[in-house]
């Protein structure tokens, strides 16, 4: 995973409640056995006018001018401002892969869907959840200047805005860590193998019947 | 000490290591896997160079993209067979058992785990898909997952995870004829809204849910995540041991009467106390039909459709306006006058064989109207579908003119060729009605197995209870 840098970049929003990953990427994309190449079909739905299919050309598909991405005020935007709930839904990791790969690499919301929340944090995009105020505020400030834009700094849990004011945010210290340093979890917790085989070994005298395996019984 | 929540007690017995800021190093017992979700965890091994840690702990089977009739011919979308057979050649590679499209055991992975003892009282259950909150019908803490965590179990039979809170809702009281467990989760979702559980291990609780079979409780604790939590969970009762009695997975003789004294302890202690607590009283229950493009846009089958202007707040409004114009329908239209093209009987939700026989039972006797175009059964797994044949449920379906078809994911979200076409409206048993999620423009309604035969049967909503015979 790539290191989460400082992003200083355009806002979209997308004023809505409850964005479910079924509308963040349809499911006849879910059928690439590939982890990229999934930001053409972001939104897909709600961004063309016909039907997206795997392989189709996307550049030749007709856009929906009133979807919000396809507006040119909003081109080049790599944050997402958005409702509450955002990402609820199917647990599938195509949502965030979709998110990064169109160049998203924040979003804002007042809440987010706990399963999609986790997956952002895998793939260096960071959610912030704000109070639904401030969420309010953000969202008339990105209406009313064309070309908004936010600073987000993840070092100093921070975003500034074009006059200068500053937005605090909490983030997990683990997460904050890894999104950082473009930490890979599976290396982190390799470094707990005899943990993991001590707790494999107390737990088959407790309940044996799970651990019916040789393997596990052989450590 | 204060007494612990069964949430708690699954959650303590599972902790490997846990930092000073409550991150811990969770141990998972068991780990199901299909083919949308999997290939790129796999790949990802390959590319690190890692193997599996404990492949006994996985069991696999391909659902999302199987088709449901003439399997024999195979699939014919060529994207789906690459994922179907990248399953099939994922787990030769390593070592995994795999229930392949032929198997008579294949199904939908939330009905083949129970089905096959591979969820058990006690245990963690992961799978790359959010409606794993089923196993938690047996006490078992079992959540969805993404991929990037489907390559960590691989690797090391552990989750990186913070504890959630605990939520408990109580149902007492009795039901009425005719209002499910489905009907209790819609219920449910529709006081607490889609993200009223988020942040939470919800337990339910109460006589109402005591009184529900095991494949009741699988299909309220399914429905879960929809409510926002990621876990559902049922503590273990004379039922639950009853049902995991003899299953293939189960503890042999030996171990069983060890395993039978530890489930037993799988329940909240009297003093525990929960975050949160709701109460629903049963008999306050009717049959429930969703009428927007979220699940917890629901109300009963004796109420109209909605008006949004009597909703005070204006996010939800807008949300209640776009809903009713994507779903065509107009607010104070009664929901029994609602017209269906379709009716999906299926899914990981409610697809197993007591759903089957509550469908039967209304169906039999009655012939599909006319204005239905399609009314299908899809049997959650190939088990379900034998034993729901031996017990001639199928005729009574075909006899009426019902499709009877081979098990899968299907309409439920529509990756294989069973799909709704723009504009058509579905009396379905899945657990979504999220725009396009059954075929782009098409309009779901989520119903419980009983309301959904109905439906068939009149061409519109009606109380099944008052279907006519």
């Amino acid at each position: 995973m790539k290191k989460f840098t400082l992003v200083d970049a355009i806002v979209a929003p997308m004023d809505r409640p409850n964005v479910d990953t079924d509308a963040i990427i349809p499911k006849q994309f879910l059928k690439s056995i590939k982890r990229s190449g999934f930001g053409p079909n972001l939104f897909d739905e709600w961004r063309y006018l016909d039907v997206g299919e795997p392989g189709k050309d996307n550049s030749k598909r007709p856009l929906n001018p009133d979807f919000v991405l396809n507006q040119e005020r909003y081109q080049g935007a790599e944050i997402l401002l958005t409702r509450k709930n955002f990402g609820c839904g199917s647990s599938r990791e195509h949502a965030p892969w979709a998110l990064e790969d169109y160049g998203f690499s924040v979003v804002i919301a007042p809440s987010f869907a706990d399963i999609f929340f986790n997956n952002c944090f895998k793939n260096g995009i960071l959610p912030i959840v704000l109070d639904e105020e401030t969420v309010d505020d953000l969202f008339k400030a990105v209406h009313d200047n064309a070309g908004y834009k936010l600073v987000v700094n993840l070092q100093d849990q921070v975003i500034i805005m074009p006059d200068g004011k500053k937005i605090t945010y909490d983030v997990d210290s683990f997460r904050k860590h890894c999104l950082l340093e473009g930490l890979d979890d599976i290396g982190l917790t390799l470094q707990h193998v005899e943990a993991i085989h001590q707790y494999e070994k107390n737990q088959s005298k407790t309940t044996p019947w799970l651990f019916a395996d040789a393997e596990i019984n052989d450590n | 000490m204060a007494g612990r929540t069964l949430y708690d007690k699954l959650w303590d017995s599972h902790v490997v290591r846990e930092e000073a800021d409550g991150t811990a190093l969770l141990y998972i017992d068991r780990h199901l896997v299909h083919e949308v979700t999997s290939p790129q965890a796999f790949e990802g091994l390959r590319l690190a160079g890692r193997t599996l840690w404990r492949p006994q702990a996985n069991l696999a089977t391909p659902d999302h993209n199987v088709p449901t009739t003439e399997r024999e011919k195979g699939i014919v979308d060529p994207v789906s067979r690459l994922q179907v057979e990248t399953l099939g050649q994922n787990c030769v590679e390593f070592g995994i058992t795999e229930f392949g499209m032929d198997d008579p055991r294949q199904g939908i992975v939330h009905v083949i785990g129970p089905e096959q003892g591979a969820t058990l009282p006690g245990m963690t259950v992961v799978c790359g898909d959010s409606h794993t909150s089923t196993h938690g019908a047996f006490a078992a803490l079992a959540m969805g997952i993404g991929t990037s965590e489907v390559e960590h179990v691989l690797a090391t039979q552990c989750l990186i995870q913070k504890k959630s809170k605990n939520m408990r809702i109580t149902v007492d009281g009795v039901l009425a004829a005719g209002v499910t467990a489905k009907d209790i989760a819609l219920a449910i979702i529709g006081k607490i809204g889609t993200a009223g559980g988020t942040g939470f291990t919800i337990e339910f609780a109460g006589s109402a849910i005591r009184d529900l079979s095991m494949e009741g409780r699988m299909t309220l604790c399914n429905m879960t995540i929809e409510a926002g939590a990621r876990a559902g969970l049922v503590a273990v009762d004379d039922q639950t041991i009853e049902y995991v009695r003899g299953r293939p997975y189960s503890p042999d003789e030996k171990s069983w009467p060890q395993a039978v004294d530890y489930w037993q302890g799988l329940h909240t202690d009297m003093d525990a106390v929960f975050d949160s607590e709701i109460l629903l009283q049963a008999e306050d229950i009717r049959p429930q039909v969703s009428w927007g493009t979220s699940p917890e846009m629901v109300v009963s089958i004796d109420d109209e459709v909605p008006d949004p202007q009597q909703e005070a707040d204006a996010v939800k409004r807008e949300g209640m306006i776009s809903a009713l114009k994507y779903m065509g329908l107009e607010s104070g239209m009664a929901i029994r006058d609602i017209p269906l093209d379709k009716v999906f009987i299926g899914s990981c939700t409610n697809s197993r064989i007591e759903d089957i026989r509550a469908a039967a039972a209304v169906v039999s006797g009655h012939k599909v109207s006319g204005t239905v175009k399609l009314a299908m059964v899809v049997p959650g797994s190939g088990l379900v579908k034998a034993q729901a044949e031996k017990e001639g449920l199928d005729k009574i379906f075909i006899d009426a003119g019902f499709e009877w078809r081979d098990p899968g994911c299907s309409m439920c979200l529509a990756m294989n060729a069973d799909r709704l076409e723009e504009g058509e409206r579905c009396a379905s048993t899945s657990n979504r009605n999220f725009e396009g999620r059954q075929g782009r423009g098409g309009r779901t309604h989520l119903v419980s197995p009983a309301v959904a035969a109905a439906a068939a049967i009149a061409g519109h909503f009606i109380d099944p209870i008052r279907l006519e015979n």
